[in-house]
């Protein structure tokens, strides 16, 4: 009962009586303490993974003893960057039940955490411009309604009904169908960042903030802790979920990754009134577009083509991603665009992620999710946090390991994966 | 968005060229004596260094040529350019502007040029 006293609930009644006092008297949502001396985990990298994968230990594993030890803010990598785009309409049989889990556990996600993940299931459409597409998009319907995904096919007829201001016909490349996951949608990025933190806060976990991991220290091939700016903290075990910095990091403990790291832009325009109620997506002509609550449309660009860490990008993808927005979207012409930014994506030679142990025992990675990570928050927190906490992977991790790069079993899912890597 | 001083073409705008990943990587010379572990080293693993990187590029909408270049990955600073029949510079005439590993640089990128 004395949890239930100290849980922090949102609720109509919460909301009213905060208005009342002018919002001045919300609870903190998790406390800023300082580190430990030592920790039974380390979670290296608060973003939504990093703070999910905190949660499930605490919640499913009954590890307490915890660390989240982030550089800048918690969610301020690419949890805060991308453009919160959720579906599992993947390929491979490994990639359809890793998103699909994600899916799941978004579906109840705002219950599960008494916090508003403003989850909407509005549908996620992945165009087709040519024949090559629409051949490849009903190869990946059908391996999908065999691994119990949602996705069909629609012709044209139908995009132009759920979509009227698209552009269909008059364009280089016309618009010749579509596959739409119908449970795919979006989600509010923060929340997934804060809701997480808080009910691991609520279990004991220490989110620290402000504080840069410089290195992983090991010995003998083991574990020992990590080195930061507020000093060195010993561990039993360090999970890794870094992002584009994974890499860098994995570098200081001896650990070579098959991991590329590229900035990837998104931009989001002035707020308008609804106009379009769905995800659109297009691999050939790379645009990808949906409108916020706010009423902004949230325009993902690609990635810039060389490796780098400035979280910035190069404006010629922007203009590329534009240039298919205007045409296949001609109200969208005098629009003008708000915000852009960049983050840093760590990109796998197969396009899918890694969530793996390594050589050294005690060290974990949780990375290589390229350009397409968010959709899997806690589906990948979930699987990792069982990882961590067994030194096994789960069945549905499994695959995901570090030995396919030498033995062959890569979960090739360049087809899936909106952004070209 | 960065220049990049061809060293047949003279400066174009980065969107003229392709990046070719890191510089120096040799095919390795015993591949029928290499395990699948080392064979995967050379297929998959690259460097992905924060900091100063070498690296090819090729001028694809122009001389079609490729050539090196050593660049701070942090900030996008090109450092170095030269032809693939040349050395690489040492590693010692360039300072890392970066403190830690993972730290961040005063000034991001494209911006040291003005700054500058």
């Amino acid at each position: 009962m004395l949890v239930w006293a100290v849980k922090k609930k949102y609720s109509i009644f919460t909301l009213l009586k905060n208005a009342f006092s002018n919002n001045e008297n919300w609870q903190k949502m998790w406390k800023s303490p300082e580190p430990k001396k030592s920790y039974d985990v380390i979670v290296v990298g608060g973003g939504g993974h990093g703070l999910g994968t905190a949660y499930y230990l605490a919640k499913e594993h009954g590890i307490k003893n915890i660390a989240v030890i982030e550089k800048g803010w918690i969610g301020s990598g690419n949890t805060g960057r991308n453009t919160t785009i959720i579906r599992s309409n993947y390929l491979w049989n490994e990639s359809a039940f890793l998103y699909d889990h994600s899916v799941k556990l978004w579906e109840n996600l705002s219950q599960e955490l008494n916090y508003n993940m403003m989850f909407s299931q509005r549908g996620v459409m992945n165009l087709a411009h040519n024949e090559h597409d629409i051949k490849e998009m009903k190869r990946r319907i059908s391996a999908n309604r065999l691994n119990g995904l949602d996705t069909q096919w629609l012709e044209t007829k139908d995009i132009k009904r759920l979509v009227p201001i698209m552009n269909t016909d008059n364009l280089r490349y016309p618009v010749l169908g579509a596959a739409f996951q119908r449970r795919g949608g979006v989600a509010r990025h923060d929340a997934v960042a804060w809701g997480f933190a808080m009910r691991a806060d609520e279990m004991g976990v220490d989110i620290i903030q402000n504080c840069e991991v410089h290195s992983i220290k090991t010995k003998n091939g083991k574990v020992e802790g990590v080195k930061t700016s507020k000093g060195f903290i010993s561990a039993k075990k360090v999970a890794v979920v870094a992002s584009g910095h994974t890499s860098v990091l994995a570098k200081t403990a001896g650990v070579r990754l098959p991991l590329q790291s590229r900035p990837l832009q998104a931009l989001v325009s002035e707020p308008i009134k609804p106009v379009i109620n769905t995800v659109v997506m297009s691999n050939a002509v790379h645009a990808y577009v949906s409108q916020s609550d706010k009423g902004e449309l949230v325009i993902g660009a690609g990635t810039d083509g060389y490796n780098s860490f400035t979280q910035r990008g190069g404006y010629d993808v922007i203009e590329e991603t534009v240039r298919a927005i205007v045409e296949l979207y001609p109200i969208f012409g005098k629009m003008k665009m708000l915000r852009q930014w960049g983050g840093i994506v760590d990109i796998c030679p197969d396009a899918s992620p890694i969530i793996s142990k390594c050589e050294v025992k005690g060290l974990y990675f949780n990375c290589g999710w390229g350009t397409g990570g968010f959709k899997a928050t806690p589906g990948s927190a979930n699987v990792f946090a069982h990882t961590v906490a067994n030194d096994e992977p789960h069945k549905i991790n499994a695959a995901f390991n570090l030995e396919r790069f030498s033995d062959g079993r890569l979960i090739d899912e360049h087809g899936a994966a909106a952004v070209a890597h | 968005m960065i220049l990049i001083n061809c060293p047949y073409c003279g400066e174009r705008d980065q969107s003229e060229f392709s990046n070719g990943g890191e510089a120096h990587v040799a095919r390795p010379e015993n591949s029928e004596n290499l395990n699948d572990k080392d064979w995967g080293q050379y297929v998959f693993y690259r460097d992905n260094p924060k900091g100063i990187f070498y690296e090819r590029w090729v001028h694809s909408h122009g001389c079609r040529k490729w050539f090196n270049a050593v660049r701070n990955t942090s900030t996008d600073e090109i450092l170095a350019i030269y032809k693939l029949n040349e050395n690489p510079p040492s590693k010692e005439n360039f300072t890392n502007t970066l403190k830690t590993p993972s730290g961040e640089p005063k000034v991001g990128s494209g911006n040291f040029t003005v700054k500058k």
